[in-house]
């Protein structure tokens, strides 16, 4: 497995290096890959915020996601009918129409009253409108996880003079931790994976970045392969390892049972 | 509907402290499906109460009644003062009082055999740490699991982990016990290690209500039986009586089945 992956990183590193001769040969136009080489620091530099953008709406949804599913699976109606409608509806819609939606919905400038004006800028906008999906998504995992846990521990706790949010709290959630892990992973993966799309809004986030350096650099079509080859290297180097470490927690979690 | 014998109402009426739970007239239902129709037993203090009978008859539904796990549609049940099925009920009291082993053990798996047993204590009673471990290795101790209290439920066997779950259980201190079918899931080599351990609880004076399906172990630790069948209490006395000459055609049918 892990030379697999080993030489799947070399013949991308060999295909990235092999590629711009490739196109510089068979189309008339400037080296792609030494125009490319001039712009590295300024793509680098938009891919910053993809990064930035996907870890502060990771822990927003984590956080909000968390919550939203604990409502899902209450007791009392009046929590768990709109928890779950939230849920349902923010699951089964398309980025990109939150993403408009929260544009539209949420204004550029705040008035906090004794606090002064904050400014949201688009790219917090985008932070916001990405975690609603995946808020949903860890919503519906926590409710997946809690309903998978045998009954007899429910029990076990309940007779053990537990109350419903002491079982949960130390009994249920904790082995809900493990099977979760790599759902959490692949939603993270999603939003990083997703993120490119705040450059419809203007966000000058990695691939927004890289577009217009192809640009001011004179379109040439010898730029394309480079550029977005080192678009996926850079996305690809960023979320392998969040992989890998997940599968270490995930065993870490896995101690018997 | 089940008549208490005279002379168990006398001893009521002559110290009716001594009783611990008292059922009357239980009436419990599934939908349509009747389970138990009309229950009434008397479990005095320190007794040791089996109930036995075909599966399906209602056992284990009748004792998770006892400590509020199963709700019942008519009839009462009184565990010391309180009344288990008092829509005010202090469920948390009542649970301190009675304790219950399951046939599925029901462990915490992410958490060893010590912490499994000091669990509840330190978050339900909120017990200093020291106390509660102190009492947690003894309990394992006297389950005879002394040098496993490092061991994950998973790491242990079926009859260790039912130990672990009778030593859990009995952290919280309880008055009475209640053993659903605990050795069913065992091993025969197995079986015998978890009766000895609810033999030396009886010894000990704890009031235990065991739904079992080992005869031999209910004729020789029960002060008294219960046949049950078809969700009501067909005969019930001393074990030599139920066991040596049962009345009712359907406890000789079932017991001359077994033997």
């Amino acid at each position: 497995m892990k030379s697999f992956a080993r030489s799947g990183v070399l013949g991308l590193v060999c295909a990235f290096i092999a590629a711009p001769a490739y196109a510089a040969d068979v189309s008339t136009g400037p080296c792609g890959f030494c125009v490319l080489w001039d712009w590295i620091p300024f793509i680098l530099n938009g891919f910053a915020l993809n990064v930035v953008i996907s870890i502060l709406a990771m822990m927003l949804a984590l956080v909000l996601g968390i919550g939203l599913g604990l409502m899902q699976i209450s007791e009392s109606k009046l929590a768990s009918v709109p928890a779950r409608f939230v849920t349902q509806l923010l699951r089964n819609a398309p980025w990109i129409v939150i993403l408009f939606m929260i544009m539209s919905l949420i204004p550029y400038r705040i008035e906090v009253q004794g606090w002064g004006n904050f400014i949201l800028s688009d790219w917090i906008k985008a932070t916001f409108a990405f975690s609603l999906p995946v808020m949903a998504n860890v919503s519906e995992i926590l409710r997946g996880a809690v309903a998978s846990v045998p009954k007899g521990q429910w029990e076990s706790a309940e007779s053990l003079a537990f109350s419903r949010g002491q079982s949960l709290r130390w009994i249920i959630l904790p082995q809900c931790v493990k099977q979760m892990i790599p759902h959490l992973m692949n939603w993270f993966a999603l939003l990083v994976l997703a993120t490119p799309l705040a450059s419809i809004i203007g966000v000058r986030e990695a691939v927004g970045s890289a577009q217009a350096a192809m640009e001011s650099a004179g379109s040439s079509p010898t730029l394309l392969i480079p550029f977005y080859f080192f678009l996926m290297m850079i996305f690809f180097i960023f979320i392998y390892p969040v992989a890998i470490w997940s599968r270490r927690l995930e065993r870490n979690y896995a101690i018997n049972s | 509907m089940q008549s208490i014998p005279d002379n168990s109402a006398v001893s009521l009426a002559a110290s009716p402290s001594m009783v611990t739970v008292s059922i009357r007239d239980l009436h419990l239902s599934y939908g349509k499906l009747e389970v138990i129709k009309g229950v009434s037993l008397d479990i005095r203090r320190g007794e040791v109460v089996c109930i036995i009978g075909p599966s399906g008859s209602g056992k284990s539904t009748l004792i998770r009644c006892i400590n509020g796990l199963t709700p019942f549609q008519s009839g009462s049940i009184t565990v010391g003062d309180q009344q288990v099925g008092d829509a005010k009920l202090d469920k948390i009291r009542l649970r301190r009082k009675v304790g219950i082993v399951f046939q599925q053990y029901n462990l915490f798996p992410h958490k060893t055999a010590l912490q499994n047993v000091m669990m509840a204590p330190l978050k339900v009673l909120k017990e200093p740490r020291a106390e509660v471990e102190r009492r947690a290795r003894e309990l394992l101790a006297k389950v005879r699991l002394a040098g496993k209290e490092d061991s994950f439920p998973g790491e242990l066997s079926g009859g260790q982990q039912q130990r672990v779950a009778i030593a859990r259980s009995l952290a919280m201190r309880p008055e009475i016990m209640l053993f659903d079918e605990v050795t069913a899931a065992l091993d025969p080599e197995t079986v015998q290690e978890v009766l000895l351990t609810i033999r030396e609880l009886a010894e000990d004076g704890m009031t235990c209500v065991l739904v079992t399906h080992e005869m031999a172990f209910a004729r020789e630790v029960a002060d008294h039986v219960y046949f049950t069948d078809g969700g009501k209490i067909v005969e019930h006395g001393p074990p030599e009586e139920i066991f040596g000459s049962p009345q009712d055609e359907r406890t000789q049918r079932f017991l001359s089945r077994l033997l």
